[in-house]
């Protein structure tokens, strides 16, 4: 009893707030957006609305069971939970049913269950266990393994289950790691592979002379000799050497030209031989100097050329035809409105169509006669801005950006890093979520079908979320407990 | 706190976050607000407009009989950019059509030289003026064939084979058309000819739209806003013609195996009573799926069809022309009721005469007998009466004002003011025309051209502007323009003839002695006092056109009439007897001559003009 009078005040009933609030927010959406003309009511169980009504009562429970384990179970069953998580995983590839190419269903009687959206809360409790235990320490190689280990391992058993992705959201813990300590080099890099990428592939198809090298590989390759000059002249304050380093890329050019008036040059290969060139004159100068970090930025230009001549290579090999598409139709390189151009065009056709006040409730007609696809679940966020316009769709991000605030709040109010280290895990794969989904909806990031948080429909989603979100308010609310 | 130094990193997380947001939210603000696009493509998305068409204004005669109505009549149209997954070979097997033709049909479509308002958004029209039978089979199966669209429509039905001159009919719009009034889309229908054309505006009523919405797969989900921003279609005006259907069908009748025209017309009103040209057409021939079949035929056939000869073909007008002249010399003092010129028949000079009679005569006999001399030297005495010569300028000034009179009894110009589709102009030759043929303004007088004192020289009329003359004739000196709808604004339309009213009384006498013991003695009707002139027309292609004009009854004239049958020889075995036998029916209601009747009925001048 006193429990549960403490927990009265130990809550952060905020957050529990803007958890509710986007949840209704949410049912209302899917309302709107499976609404048939002939329809009932919002409590109709044969639609869409109805049954999201049965999962959000289930969910509030589920979060209220959660919020009266005692908190230390968390820590304590944390690799029990995950490794029972990876074993469902493992049994969910053999036993799934071929659902639309995705085997990652668990289908028991009436209701099916994605185990994955398990996964992503038993990864960050055991990565929490991991990272908190006293020897622990991220610049340890002997340590570096076996986290990575905890997030591959569910990784790819979800990309076996043809939920890639589901499982690009491991991903984000890259912003916890970057919290507890791992170098900001990694995310700046990440960055700048996408950057390389993108040039690479976006001007691909864009020749210099007869099929002598791509406008986007030279790009790339000049987008990389801007940094080393850029390091060499604002960091590391080598005004003269970053000169000669000019007169020594023009030259180079300049012979490359001249040497294609008798023989056909390819450009690309050129560019690479100065990227190296120029690579080693740094490498020698750091020597001199005495300079440690210039090995960083030997090794990232030598891994970036190495990623631009392989990203062609990654681009059709590695990913799959429908998922080549969907790139090059984010990056306008073709304009397929049948296909996969289809969903993103009329998902920016029902958003933009919504103007500043939206067309009221119930009262979209792209979502209503179902021009966009999945409006319920992954491209709920049309029905938003269709329906409530710019004032409504802003409203719901402003809500996300409260709650993502709060998370982080929370995560530095911790006095035990595995809270902490939880509830980074919980803020970076909410906001991974709501950054590729409403970005996907507004077609500025790729066709990647996950669900919006808290929004879209599904039970196995809403769930995930809460209980990823009440083990969190649980741990928080220990924090009182503790000072009694 | 383990790692105090790396607190600030929450900061930079922070911030990552809220920059993903805040750009979100400007790209919220571009697509919501900045752009229009998206808003457009949710509408030509989920709106279908379709278009309601207004039914088109019905067509009644003068004594209120229903001559052209409307047949419900239904178009396949297809959005092109919404067919998919369609079995081909059964659509076209329920359309009854073959896959050639289907192919066909799509690459006209789509080939926007052909269709230049093409869009694969909007429909498009792919057969047009099916009957329900035609669309039964198809309608039951549509659903199989997303982006196939019924449309429905109205065709012209007409309740009588005839007047399809004077009708005109209905036809898909041209592509300059379009460009010109932006009320038509590609596929419409309009009047192309006669008062459907004159009268396009009134009859076609205002097309409605109507609001659908429709599911991405295009199913149709029920009514916009429950039908409130639907625009209903207005029917257009009927209207009712100052034609009398029974006046038109006898003539109609009567011309059968001819070539030629009959115009007849109420001279108090200037109401058109029968406008005929023959060979003619059922106007039925022209109406749905057949038309352009049809119309090439009639396009194709020798004897011109389609040719409205009533108001475009120009004739010289002969012996027709005499009572106007009486007229006009007598105005201008060129001679007076008293003026006799003598006649020695056929050895007339520089004009023989082609009846025989005492001489001299005066101008009431003239006309009775048709007298070729008398108004030769009629012509000249008003036109020379001045002299010649030196005193040139004087007699060109004379010979002016003859045109002048003459035009004013509406010869050699159209009739702006009315309502005819498609007239000639007629002519009445200029002084200008003159000295260029003679090339000199001395180089010509009244003897060089003397034709036109008879009426067969420059001078040119259509059929309906020598019905008209003969109208102004009958109203003692003034015509309404002459016209199709029965309307009281067109009564308005008064033109007054340059020749006073005194002058009238002598042409009548000598008009009604026609019938009495003139040229037309045979055609006379008991106990109507009828005034007429016929005229034979030389003709340089083959035999003389017969012609006749008249009027009656003599008192209060209620029918002023012009015949034209071509090549048929003198003009009272032919013209005459169909003007009288009008004006019987006209005038008593019924036809008591029917052997008269059956005998003109029979008389065949042209073999090649077809039976209807
Ligand atoms: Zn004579």
């Amino acid at each position: 009893m006193s429990k549960n009078v403490s927990m009265k005040y130990a809550l952060d009933w905020t957050t529990v707030a803007y958890f509710v609030i986007l949840v209704l927010m949410g049912w209302v959406s899917i309302y709107g957006a499976s609404y048939n003309f002939d329809q009932s009511g919002i409590l109709d169980w044969n639609q869409r609305a109805g049954k999201q009504f049965v999962w959000i009562l289930t969910a509030f429970g589920i979060g209220g069971m959660l919020l009266l384990v005692d908190y230390k179970m968390y820590n304590f069953f944390a690799y029990f939970i995950y490794a029972a998580t990876i074993a469902l995983l493992i049994l969910t590839i053999f036993v799934a049913p071929d659902i639309k190419g995705s085997r990652s269903w668990l289908v028991i009687g009436p209701v099916s269950f994605q185990p994955a959206e398990l996964a992503k809360m038993a990864t960050s409790l055991a990565l929490a266990r991991f990272m908190s235990s006293y020897n622990y320490k991220i610049k340890n190689w002997k340590d570096i393994i076996p986290l990575g280990m905890f997030i591959l391992l569910p990784f790819i058993l979800i990309i076996l289950q043809k939920e890639t992705g589901s499982a690009l959201v491991f991903v984000a813990l890259l912003l916890m790691l970057y919290r507890e300590g791992m170098n900001g080099i990694v995310l700046l890099m990440i960055v700048l592979a996408i950057i390389l990428f993108v040039v690479v592939i976006r001007f691909s198809m864009a020749t210099i002379g007869v099929e002598q090298g791509t406008v986007g590989f030279i790009a790339a390759m000049l987008l990389i000799l801007a940094l080393q000059l850029g390091y060499a002249f604002f960091l590391a304050r080598q005004r003269k050497e970053t000169g000669y380093s000019l007169i020594g890329i023009a030259v180079m050019t300049i012979f490359t030209l001249i040497i294609n008036q008798w023989y056909n040059v390819n450009f690309n290969y050129a560019s690479i031989v100065i990227v190296i060139l120029t690579t080693f004159y740094w490498l020698f100068n750091g020597i001199l100097n005495r300079n440690k970090q210039i090995w960083m930025v030997a090794a990232i230009s030598i891994g970036s050329v190495f990623f631009c001549y392989s990203s062609d290579y990654l681009f059709e090999k590695v990913l799959e035809p429908h998922q080549q598409v969907r790139i090059k139709v984010l990056l306008n390189m073709e304009d397929d409105l049948s296909g996969a151009g289809y969903n993103v065009n009329q998902s920016k056709i029902a958003i933009g169509s919504g103007g500043f006040f939206g067309k009221g409730f119930l009262n979209g007609t792209q979502t209503k006669l179902k021009y966009v696809p999945e409006q319920d679940t992954d491209f709920i966020f049309c029905t938003v801005g269709e329906e409530h316009g710019f004032w409504g769709s802003t409203l719901v991000l402003f809500i996300y950006w409260l709650l993502l605030m709060r998370i982080l709040r929370i995560a530095e109010r911790q006095r035990e890093s595995f809270n902490r280290i939880y509830a980074y895990c919980v803020a970076s794969i909410f906001f991974f979520h709501l950054m590729i989904n409403v970005g996907m909806v507004l077609g500025i990031m790729p066709v990647i079908g996950i669900p919006l948080p808290f929004f879209s429909y599904g039970g196995s989603s809403l769930w995930g979320f809460t209980i990823m979100l009440f083990i969190l308010l649980r741990l928080d609310a220990s924090r009182i407990e503790r000072l009694r | 706190m383990i790692n105090d130094s790396l607190q600030s990193r929450q900061r930079v997380i922070a911030t990552i976050i809220t920059v993903v947001i805040v750009i979100y939210i400007l790209r919220l603000f571009s697509i919501q607000i900045l752009q229009s696009r998206y808003k457009e493509g949710a509408d030509s998305n989920a709106f279908l407009k379709k278009t309601l068409f207004p039914p088109r204004g019905l067509i009644y005669d003068r004594n209120g009989v229903l001559l052209v109505y409307n047949k419900p009549a239904y178009d396949i149209t297809l959005i092109i950019r919404e067919i998919h997954n369609i079995d081909t070979i059964s659509l076209c097997r329920s359309l009854d059509i073959s896959k050639v033709e289907f192919i066909e049909r799509i690459k006209n479509i789509k080939d926007r030289r052909k269709n230049m308002g093409y869009s694969s958004y909007t429909p498009q029209i792919f057969m047009t003026q099916l009957d329900i039978k035609d669309v039964a089979t198809f309608q039951q199966s549509m659903y199989k064939y997303p982006g196939f669209y019924i449309q429905n429509r109205t065709l012209r039905e007409y309740a009588y084979p005839n007047a399809a001159h004077v009708l005109g009919n209905i036809g898909e719009v041209t592509q300059r058309r379009i460009e010109k009034d932006d009320y038509y889309k590609s596929g419409d229908y309009a009047g192309r000819d006669g008062i459907e054309y004159t009268y396009e505006k009134s009859l076609r009523g205002i097309k409605g739209m109507e609001i659908l919405l429709r599911d991405a797969k295009g199913r149709i989900k029920g009514k916009y806003d429950n039908g409130k921003s639907d625009i209903p279609a207005s029917a257009g005006q009927n209207l009712t013609l100052t034609l009398d259907m029974k006046l038109q069908i006898l003539a109609e009748k009567l011309m059968t195996g001819k070539v030629g025209s009959v115009v007849a017309i109420e001279p108090k009103t200037g109401e058109i009573l029968a406008l005929v040209s023959n060979p003619a057409f059922n106007p039925s021939i022209l109406v749905g799926r057949q038309r352009s079949k049809n119309y090439n035929a009639l396009l194709n056939d020798p004897t011109k069809p389609l040719m409205n000869r009533a108001t475009q073909a120009q004739y010289s007008p002969g012996s027709a022309f005499k009572p106007l002249q009486a007229l006009v010399c007598q105005q201008m003092d060129g001679i007076n009721s008293n003026t006799r010129f003598a006649c020695s028949g056929e050895s007339s000079s520089p004009i023989k005469c082609t009846h025989s009679h005492g001489s001299p005569v005066d101008l009431e006999q003239a006309i009775e007998q048709s007298c070729n001399p008398y108004f030769w030297h009629a012509f000249r005495s008003t036109i020379e009466k001045d002299g010649y010569g030196e005193k040139n300028l004087i007699f060109r000034t004379n010979y002016d004002e003859w045109v002048d009179r003459m035009k004013s009894f509406g010869l050699g110009e159209k009739y702006t003011d009315g309502d005819l589709y498609e007239q000639s102009r007629g002519y009445i030759p200029t002084q200008k025309f003159y000295n260029k043929v003679y090339k000199a303004e001395t180089g010509w007088r009244a003897i060089t051209i003397r034709s036109n004192s008879i009426g067969q020289g420059e001078v040119l009329v259509t059929p309906l502007q020598l019905a008209n003359s003969m109208a102004a004739v009958a109203n003692n000196g003034y015509y309404i323009t002459p016209h199709l709808h029965k309307s009281d604004t067109m009564l308005t339309k008064i033109h007054r003839v340059k020749v006073d009213q005194k002058y009238f009384p002598i042409v009548f006498d000598g008009m009604s002695r026609v019938f009495e013991s003139g040229t037309a003695r045979l055609s006379q009707l008991d106990s109507v006092q009828m005034c007429g002139k016929t005229g034979t027309v030389q003709n340089p292609h083959g035999k003389d056109h017969s012609l006749f004009v008249g009027f009656a009854p003599r008192e209060n004239p209620k029918i002023a009439v012009a015949i034209v049958v071509e090549n048929a020889g003198f003009g009272s075995t032919y013209a005459a007897p169909i003007f009288s036998l009008m004006a019987e029916l006209y005038l008593k209601g019924k036809i008591t001559r029917t052997e008269l009747e059956e005998r003109v009925t029979k008389i065949v001048t042209n073999a090649n003009v077809k039976e209807r």
